[in-house]
């Protein structure tokens, strides 16, 4: 097992953790980066969803200005990254929640159907990674 | 909305979790998902670290306020899920990590954003055109 970060990762998650219980004391919103994302096209309430996509943008950027290594993969067929961006969009919407809104806040109130969303969307993932890589053949 | 400037940090603070954490790294978030390979297990952590400060936290301040009180596992939950992390374990992005990595301006983050905002619409049409 290479590549494995466990400082980083556990700081990076308690950072997203601290963003969430910020972000529901502050406007008492849940961060649900679908949601949010989704809910842009359904006013009112679209002022807010703005500003924290433009957090997460604005973080990107200062990531990369402080030179801070920001990998980058080439190569990756695009037609397969579009057919991604679908599913992701139509399920998220369907299931009404991602990573963030299901797994970080989710199992953070101790949801049920969170939990259930979680298993659900790690399984399919591995199950999609596991063909890509190992029958499909295309790596990343 | 009590204060709206605050969603501006927290979005900053949650995108900078997520670039230290490595979800922003599709190919590390693949390294994850892929069990069957060389197996790295770092994006458990992360989940593993949120969630401990998310369980914390709510606890302070869920009474105070509405939060998602459903709990019927329905059939949409399920299939959504299912497709969502489908989409996932395919090119190795999530949401937030996908809008993220726009600052990169790398194609596939692009693209990638531009479907996944016409998959969310496409079910917001089909849903709209089911009920009428």
């Amino acid at each position: 097992m290479h590549d494995f970060t466990p400082i980083p990762a556990l700081a990076g998650g308690a950072l997203i953790g601290l963003a969430s219980v910020w972000l529901l004391a502050a406007n008492g919103r849940i961060a649900g980066v679908s949601g949010i994302l989704h809910g842009l096209f359904s006013p009112p309430d679209t002022k807010w969803r703005a500003l924290f996509l433009s957090g997460l943008l604005l973080a990107g950027l200062a990531w990369q200005a402080a030179g801070m290594p920001s990998p980058s993969r080439a190569g990756f067929p695009l037609g397969w990254v579009a057919a991604a961006g679908l599913l992701v969009g139509f399920g998220t919407r369907m299931g009404g929640g991602c990573t963030s809104g299901h797994g970080v806040c989710g199992l953070g109130r101790l949801s049920a159907r969170s939990l259930v969303a979680v298993i659900v969307f790690m399984a399919a993932g591995m199950i999609a990674a596991y063909v890509m890589r190992h029958v499909l053949g295309i790596a990343s | 909305m009590k204060q709206p400037g605050a969603a501006l940090g927290c979005g900053f603070l949650f995108g900078i979790g997520l670039w230290l954490s490595g979800m922003a790294n599709p190919e590390k978030v693949l390294g994850f998902l892929d069990v069957a390979g060389d197996w790295d297990a770092s994006l458990l952590l992360v989940m593993g670290g949120a969630v401990a400060v998310t369980l914390a936290g709510f606890r302070i301040y869920k009474s105070k306020f509405q939060l998602p009180a459903r709990k019927d596992i329905d059939f949409p939950l399920v299939a959504g899920s299912a497709l969502f992390g489908a989409g996932w374990g395919i090119a190795g992005y999530c949401p937030g990590p996908a809008i993220t990595s726009l600052a990169t301006l790398s194609a596939e983050s692009m693209v990638f954003v531009a479907a996944m905002l016409a998959g969310g619409l496409l079910h917001r049409a089909l849903w709209r055109s089911r009920r009428e």
